[in-house]
């Protein structure tokens, strides 16, 4: 195997940077295991005592509300101690500086940081500065990945229309350029084998290595959306683009607006996914955020069960072999 | 090594044990709940036995395991169900094989994470030596007496045999 800086000697994983290189095996084990940590919703104490004495760092150098919120919730269900540390990002004075925080947060005894990042490649920075015992998850890193993420939408495609992959159709809509989430789903499908992996998108929102990803280009969304299973609207990072990327607000959703009449051209039993947060009426009609195929709120709840299978299986090694019987 | 004890007929023994126990201690209407994997397949013909009106429960406790940092978490942790409220209930806990006890430890701490159950009534199929815990069987199948290298497992789900395998280290 190919040094993987995420997995450990024995191929486990040690940080959880991003999908792409990993075996579908692993990706499955996710998977199982948050289906598992799912059922601790049915408990009235929703906690298990897996991470009890463990402390995890959130360090957000980038805002975030959801993401942050439900990997507080997660590490907070398995029982670890967590520190919320929010960083204004500096884009000057990182290198040094970032080190010294992270050894300092090190002194402290943390276990694991999960980082949000501006820059791409920023957890994988982190990852190789770190100290032995301690685990790096990237929650997101410029336009790079956001694995967790990623597999929370594979969490719930999983649950809505069953383990086999090979036999779904999924469009990812919108602006793929600037979209880590879209990166990450695009790596998930093609290693759990999607039947078809379609993008839509104008062509200024295409990245240019959208071929060799394997994914089928449209630039027309009613041809793009026709007989899918899964449609997953992205939101259109404004604050990423430099230049004019797209004509206007209201004529990107007139061409890529997902409407009732739109979602149409879907199978009738598609389900529509938005990582959020979701810009009404910009990329996708209320009506639809809100309606019957929407598994929207769904995919958050989902994102604390993965982020639990993740966090445990960095700071666990997984058993050589099944456990004795005690 | 293997025996062959007739665990159906120790099934039938055990049944009949426990509802002699659970009428002693006035227990009318208790709820079941079998640990993965193998308490499951005793709990699934004790409730069968029994007649029970409430619907199995099964517990997976790999989450509150003590060995999570020496082993791990196993990615093929089956979800816990307990189809009941466990608040005020009488339960009947069911597992394959009592050893250390750390097992029992577990489910005991995961089922007060689902509720204050008014009591626990543990039943085994094989009891052996080797406790770490003060834990004890209200109601055991067979008694063993291994030694610390020798592993004792249940067969199952369908024909329950019990093995005996010795891995000298």
């Amino acid at each position: 195997m190919p040094n993987n800086p995420q997995l450990d000697a024995n191929g486990n994983l040690r940080h959880f940077l991003t999908v792409e290189g990993l075996k579908r095996q692993t990706l499955t084990d996710i998977l199982d295991l948050a289906e598992s940590f799912a059922t601790v919703d049915a408990q009235s104490v929703k906690k298990v005592p897996l991470l009890r004495g463990k402390t995890i760092a959130n360090l957000f150098f980038e805002a975030s509300t959801r993401t942050r919120t439900t990997f507080e919730l997660a590490a907070k269900r398995l029982s670890a101690d967590v520190l919320n540390i929010n960083i204004q990002t500096s884009a000057t004075s990182k290198g040094e500086s970032l080190l010294d925080m992270l050894h300092n947060l090190e002194a402290m005894h943390c276990d694991m940081f999960v980082v949000r990042h501006a820059d791409s490649g920023a957890a994988h920075f982190i990852a190789r500065h770190v100290a032995p015992h301690v685990s790096v998850v990237n929650a997101g890193d410029g336009r790079h990945a956001h694995p967790t993420q990623g597999m929370l939408d594979m969490f719930t495609i999983r649950r809505h229309k069953g383990a086999d992959f090979g036999a779904l159709r999924v469009a990812i809509v919108g602006d793929i350029m600037h979209s880590r989430v879209a990166r990450s789903q695009i790596h998930a499908l093609n290693i759990l084998g999607v039947g078809e992996l379609r993008v839509i998108a104008p062509k200024t929102l295409v990245p240019p290595e959208a071929d060799a990803l394997g994914v089928h280009v449209f630039h027309d969304m009613a041809r793009g959306l026709k007989d899918v299973d899964v449609v997953i609207m992205l939101r259109l990072q404004r604050e990423r683009m430099q230049g004019a990327l797209i004509p206007s607000g209201s004529e990107f959703y007139q061409l890529y607006g997902l409407d009732a009449d739109m979602l149409a051209h879907a199978k009738p039993d598609a389900i529509v996914m938005h990582p959020g947060p979701i810009n009404r009426g910009i990329e996708i009609d209320s009506a639809v955020a809100d309606g019957e195929q929407s598994v929207i709120l769904e995919q958050v709840s989902n994102g604390i069960a993965v982020r639990m299978a993740v966090m445990s299986m960095c700071l666990g090694r997984a058993p050589e072999a099944a456990g004795e019987g005690s | 090594m293997t025996t062959q004890p007739d665990i159906e007929h120790t099934l039938q023994s055990m049944a009949a044990r426990l509802r002699e126990l659970l009428a002693a201690r006035g227990i009318g209407d208790p709820c079941m709940v079998g640990i993965h994997t193998g308490g499951v397949w005793v709990a699934r013909r004790l409730h069968e036995l029994l007649g029970l009106g409430e619907p199995l429960g099964t517990l997976d406790i790999s989450f509150y395991r003590d060995d999570f940092s020496r082993i791990g978490v196993h990615p093929q942790v089956k979800p816990s169900n307990l189809p009941f409220d466990v608040e005020g209930r009488h339960i009947v806990l069911v597992d394959d094989v009592l050893y250390t006890g750390r097992t029992i430890r577990a489910a005991l701490n995961e089922i007060f994470d689902y509720g204050r159950p008014a009591s626990v009534t543990l039943a085994v199929l094989v009891e052996r030596g080797g406790r770490e815990l003060p834990i004890q069987a209200d109601v055991a199948g067979l008694q063993m007496e291994l030694e610390a290298d020798q592993q004792v497992k249940l067969g199952g789900p369908d024909n329950l045999a019990l093995t005996i395998q010795s891995h000298a280290e």
